[in-house]
């Protein structure tokens, strides 16, 4: 068993190193990407402070003011770069390895597949985005005043890869269905259109619709739980306001394991479904 | 002058034709598209809960209360329908590159009005196939509204509409034709979409930005592409106001027409196709 682990990790290693050696040999390129997509995150941390110029907080009474908010979006962005850079660009090839008939050489492999189409390629520029959630994150805790204890320090890394895992298993879930569609040019936005809800603290949705969207998105596709839960555990340690600020840590490692499971199931069966596209 | 209609008209119907082969596809894409929405009104509700608690009297923000805001977005999905040319300038842009261009150069048709009329189709179509999604998401939104805006403010929402997509078309060709002295424009482009998207009021209504950003903001073209329309329709912009607007935005269009025309004729004069 560990025996297995070391060497899956080296396998991993290896990807990565390949994929830097890759994006060194277009270095420029590399240069712009990083460029780019760090423009998009300042971009949108502008909006935010445009908006705090107007408001005290989002939502009353939620805690969520201007410095909270940004520890929020710096959770988001350490996630969000972490499944850009390993996972993205490979469930975006699934798609083209299905209808190519080129998944055949994956599976040919003495590797598990998931592990090998999960992992090959390593996008190093999006873990730009990650020192800017980092900077981003010290600057809100330096403006707060705010020193993290020893809990958080040690939960904190574990939610943020319950969050990375949750976000994986919905998007290689997705690119797992392209066996059944043939092809599937939409999952980038059915992947944009779902994660779009986790972009804001949960308290936002209230109300008679807001509530049952609430619930579906926290316990149905628990993308909710996603950012809320690791922001949460920093902005508001001690006093948990409500049931579900006492349930919400326990259920998010559950529905990780859900979700990891329920993904690894549709993987599976897509696999079993596969039928190689050349002769 | 009959046989140039003719060819145009060709074009047009071909481009219809092309474009409708994945209608139902496109609806229900046109339909998701909405989706994002319903976060910005929880969002504005919840920024709007914030305000009215803290009390310091008004609860507007630059004079648009929680539902101008909402309808101020739907209307900036209307505007980018109309402005939004997905693909123009880096497909210009690649042309030149592999020298597909050739194909515009050695026939007898304009390339400009053949782009454009082909952009036209698509947009008639997408108008046709789109407009049952946008009745009914602006049906259930119609809350948001106070209600139709008189005749001629009705009437300076369509020219403005129009120009949006004429403007549109005309920045990204210039933009594409680039090409011509760069090769490579992506970067050139990435600006222009990130600028585009923040300063055209896409994001949030340019009203919000401060000071000299604000001054800045409403001297460039960038908000006729989608504040503008949407202000218009809500009478955020009236009487001279609204005339001295229209007229910058028809200047704008008729400024960039005339670039693109230039762009075209310097740009072809440097080009050279090797090969078959």
């Amino acid at each position: 068993m560990m025996n297995t682990l070391t060497s899956y990790f080296r396998v991993f290693l290896t990807f990565a190193r390949n994929s830097l050696v890759r994006d060194m040999t277009f270095r420029t390129n590399f240069l712009i990407d990083l460029i780019s997509s760090t423009a998009w995150v300042l971009m949108n941390v502008a909006f935010y402070t445009l908006i705090f110029r107007y408001t005290p907080a989002i939502g009353a009474n939620t805690g969520w003011e201007k410095y909270q908010f940004f520890l929020f979006l710096a959770t988001s962005l350490l996630i969000n770069s972490l499944v850009h850079a390993l996972f993205m660009t490979n469930a975006d090839d699934l798609s083209e390895l299905v209808r190519t008939g080129s998944l055949d050489f994956a599976l040919l492999k003495p590797i598990d597949t998931q592990f090998l189409v999960s992992l090959v390629r390593v996008e190093w520029s999006a873990l730009g985005n990650f020192f800017v959630g980092l900077a981003l994150m010290g600057y809100a805790m330096y403006k707060l005043q705010y020193v993290p204890g020893v809990a958080q320090i040690v939960l904190y890394p574990v939610y943020v890869l319950c969050g990375v895992a949750i976000y994986y298993s919905l998007m290689i879930a997705l690119a797992a269905t392209s066996v059944w569609l043939g092809r599937n040019l939409t999952l980038f936005d059915f992947w944009f259109y779902i994660t779009n809800f986790s972009r804001y603290p949960m308290e936002i949705y209230q109300g008679p619709w807001g509530t049952p969207l609430r619930r579906l998105f926290t316990f149905c596709i628990p993308v909710l739980v996603v950012v809320n839960v690791p922001a949460r555990l920093l902005v508001r340690p001690i006093n948990p306001q409500s049931l579900e600020d006492w349930i919400l840590p326990g259920f998010a490692i559950l529905a990780t394991i859900g979700s990891l499971a329920g993904s690894r199931w549709v993987f599976q069966r897509a696999l079993w479904s596969y039928r190689s596209a050349s002769s | 002058m009959l046989a140039r209609a003719a060819t145009w008209w060709t074009v047009l119907r071909i481009s219809i034709e092309e474009r409708l082969v994945y209608r139902g596809d496109f609806a229900l894409g046109t339909l998701m598209r909405f989706l994002p929405i319903v976060t910005q009104i929880f969002l504005w509700a919840a920024v709007y809960e914030a305000i009215e608690a803290a009390g310091s009297g008004s609860t507007r923000i630059v004079g648009y209360s929680y539902r101008d805001m909402i309808a101020y977005y739907l209307l900036t999905m209307v505007s980018r329908v109309f402005s939004s040319m997905p693909g123009l300038a880096s497909g210009i842009a690649r042309d030149i590159r592999n020298g597909t261009i050739k194909k515009y150069l050695v026939q007898p048709i304009d390339m400009l009005g053949f782009l454009l009329l082909y952009r036209l189709a698509h947009k008639l179509v997408y108008y046709t196939v789109a407009a049952a999604p946008f009745a009914l998401v602006f049906f259930l939104c119609r809350g948001y509204f106070a209600g139709w805006p008189d005749g001629s403010t009705m009437l300076a929402f369509i020219a403005s509409l129009a120009m949006a997509f004429l403007l549109g078309f005309y920045i990204e060709a210039t933009l594409g034709m680039m090409g011509f002295w760069f090769l490579e424009v992506n970067s050139l482009l990435f600006v222009y979409m990130l600028f585009s998207f923040f300063f055209s009021g896409h994001m949030f209504p340019i009203d919000m930005l401060p000071g000299a950003w604000g001054q800045i903001v409403k001297q460039i073209p960038l908000q006729y592409l989608a504040y503008f329309p949407a202000a218009v329709f809500l009478g955020k912009v009236t009487g001279p106001e609204l005339y001295w607007g229209l007229w910058t935005q028809f200047g704008w269009t008729v400024l960039f027409i005339v670039l693109s025309r230039v762009v075209f004729h310097l740009g072809t004069r440097r080009y050279s196709g090797y090969g078959g």
